[in-house]
């Protein structure tokens, strides 16, 4: 079989692991009603008068991923190597980079899903002014590429430990490094310690989530962010198999 | 499906596992004809699963080559791996999917499509015994039940080669009974291997026995090979009556063949045990019958040997002496 018929049938299993427990359901409604909340009463939608979906909603996307994305991702290794099934995956006639691929683009998938639920608010903008739909797109395939970069780190932390909550909070900090090195008071605060290194606070702050997404909120496709966040995928994943590999040999 | 006509299915050359400083497998070799089922023995931390992983390719060996088919594992795990069917320890299955889900991924990871695909499914759920619970989820499932959907995941394919962790572990006597005829009845055209802990399924299954104790291989031989290493292989028990204790033991002791006589009375019968020099002689019978000849013997029997003090005389030679029973 070939690589690609693998990873479909592992992203096949893994997508519909989801949905059988309830996990993927109270994944969905809180996800939807944390974008409710934080867009119509704390981003002030209504308030600030603005056909666009960029301050009031992509604006927390990177906030509601760090606790959301890593509860999703958390489950992917640590679970299989709990219950014994990487023992059955991996003496299947499949190579590890398949099972990786396809686990992760299930989980990616999933949380797509997630996304494309919150189509409401598109259709409310739309109802109410007339926003240019092209920069909510951009802003949408920004957010799923975060969510995807979040993912691939929660994919590292899942495969370090057999523990779920261990892996939960790993990952947390982890994606709390990506927000905050692009976080405004974080950057104000480099750049009075590290005022003569501003390459210092460059290279820190270009490592942030954040300041790679700004580009998409505005309707900005770079394909420097594009890739941004593609090689954090692609980096992660390959540390993901590194450790598996390790945890095998020693 | 490739369908080898190779006689040498598994070839192990000296294989060795280091964990840490622990050698978990140390300088295993050994080789797995089409049509032999191996029965793989030892107690518990003996090397059995870790050699098992080494065989289908989840752990790489610290040293040593395995080659499945004429498939290195290490260089050409696929191919490799698609020769063999795999029940691991504990019988691990995914629990958040139907049992029918359940196989009908590994058939299809197994390259498994359409119609064939769902003919094998249906030959392994009729195989199993899984009809009752096919549409029920794995975690819901009792322990037997679990067994028996992790063991129909490992022949869905038909493979070539069977690697089996204990396949009856917690089964009961029926499903252990119907899990031994359905791996002696591959195993006339497959290669197995299995490892357990219950003697008498050596007897009951296997063409070839392998004990294996701290990592290296301790026995190798047929079950009556092994049997025939016992003390009691070739031993004699009679029963007598209306003869003295002392006046039987002496009588026999005296034997050319025999080492030692053991006797226990009840009322005016003595049971008597005369143990060979050499174990297996077959000379011994013949003896102890010229001797009894004008006793009242009401029975007579020539042991064949047994599994257990075998295995404990090699894995425990310490105590094997003390605990062999008269």
């Amino acid at each position: 079989m070939n690589s690609l018929g693998t990873i479909k049938t592992i992203a096949k299993r893994e997508l519909r692991a989801y949905f059988a427990s309830p996990v993927a359901y109270v994944f969905i409604v809180i996800f939807l009603l944390l974008n409710g909340f934080f867009t119509f009463m704390v981003g002030g939608f209504f308030e600030r008068g603005e056909a666009s979906l960029a301050n009031s909603f992509f604006e927390w996307h990177p906030w509601f991923y760090l606790f959301l994305v890593p509860a999703v991702g958390m489950r992917l290794w640590a679970d299989e190597r709990r219950v014994g099934t990487l023992e059955l995956l991996l003496t299947m006639p499949i190579a590890p980079w398949e099972a990786i691929v396809g686990k992760f683009l299930a989980s990616w998938v999933f949380l797509g899903i997630a996304l494309v639920f919150t189509f409401p608010i598109v259709i409310t903008v739309n109802y109410l002014g007339s926003p240019d739909n092209g920069v909510i797109l951009s802003g949408y395939v920004g957010s799923w590429l975060m969510a995807g970069a979040y993912l691939a780190v929660s994919c590292i932390t899942s495969a370090i430990t057999r523990s779920q909550v261990v892996s939960f909070i790993v990952s947390v900090v982890a994606c709390l490094f990506l927000i905050l090195a692009g976080f405004p008071p974080v950057i104000n605060l480099l750049q009075g310690v590290a005022h003569n290194w501003q390459w210092l606070v460059d290279t820190i702050t270009s490592f942030s989530v954040i300041t790679h997404f700004q580009g998409f909120q505005k309707g900005v496709l770079d394909s420097r962010d594009v890739i941004f966040f593609l090689s954090v995928i692609g980096f992660s994943l390959f540390t993901t198999s590194v450790i598996l590999r390790t945890h095998r040999t020693s | 499906m490739i369908k080898l006509t190779a006689h040498e299915m598994i070839e192990v050359e000296k294989l060795t596992k280091v964990f840490g400083t622990k050698r978990a497998v140390d300088g295993i070799s050994f080789t797995v004809k089409r049509g032999e089922v191996l029965g793989f023995l030892g107690p518990n931390g003996a090397g059995k699963s870790t050699t098992m992983r080494m065989l289908t390719g989840f752990f790489p060996p610290s040293s040593g080559k395995v080659t499945v088919g004429g498939f290195d594992i290490a260089e050409n795990p696929i191919p490799a791996k698609k020769l063999i069917g795999y029940l691991p320890e504990n019988a691990p299955a995914y629990t958040d999917m139907t049992v029918h889900g359940f196989l009908d991924f590994t058939a299809e990871i197994r390259g498994l499509r359409g119609d064939a695909k769902n003919s094998a499914i249906n030959r392994v759920v009729d195989l199993c015994f899984l009809k009752s619970v096919l549409h029920q989820n794995v975690d819901t499932l009792s322990k037997g039940y679990r067994h028996r959907t992790c063991f129909a995941q490992s022949i869905i394919h038909d493979p070539d080669i069977l690697v089996l962790d204990e396949p009856t572990d917690g089964l009961d006597p029926n499903q252990k009974h119907e899990i031994r005829q359905l791996i002696r009845k591959m195993g006339e055209k497959k290669a197995i291997i299995f490892s357990t802990h219950i003697l008498e399924e050596v007897d009951a299954v296997c063409t070839r026995a392998m004990i294996i104790d701290r990592g290296k291989v301790v026995a190798n031989g047929t079950p009556e090979e092994l049997r025939r290493k016992s003390e009691w292989a070739g031993a004699v028990t009679l029963r007598i009556n209306g003869v003295a204790a002392g006046a039987v033991q002496e009588k026999l002791n005296h034997l050319r063949a025999a080492k030692k006589t053991t006797t226990s009375t009840i009322g005016t019968r003595v049971t008597a045990t005369v143990f060979p020099r050499k174990a297996g002689d077959g000379d011994l019978t013949r003896e102890v019958i010229e001797a009894t000849s004008g006793w009242q013997v009401e029975e007579l029997r020539t042991e064949e040997g047994r599994l257990d003090e075998v295995f404990r005389s090699i894995t425990m030679p310490d105590t094997a002496g003390k605990e062999a029973k008269p």
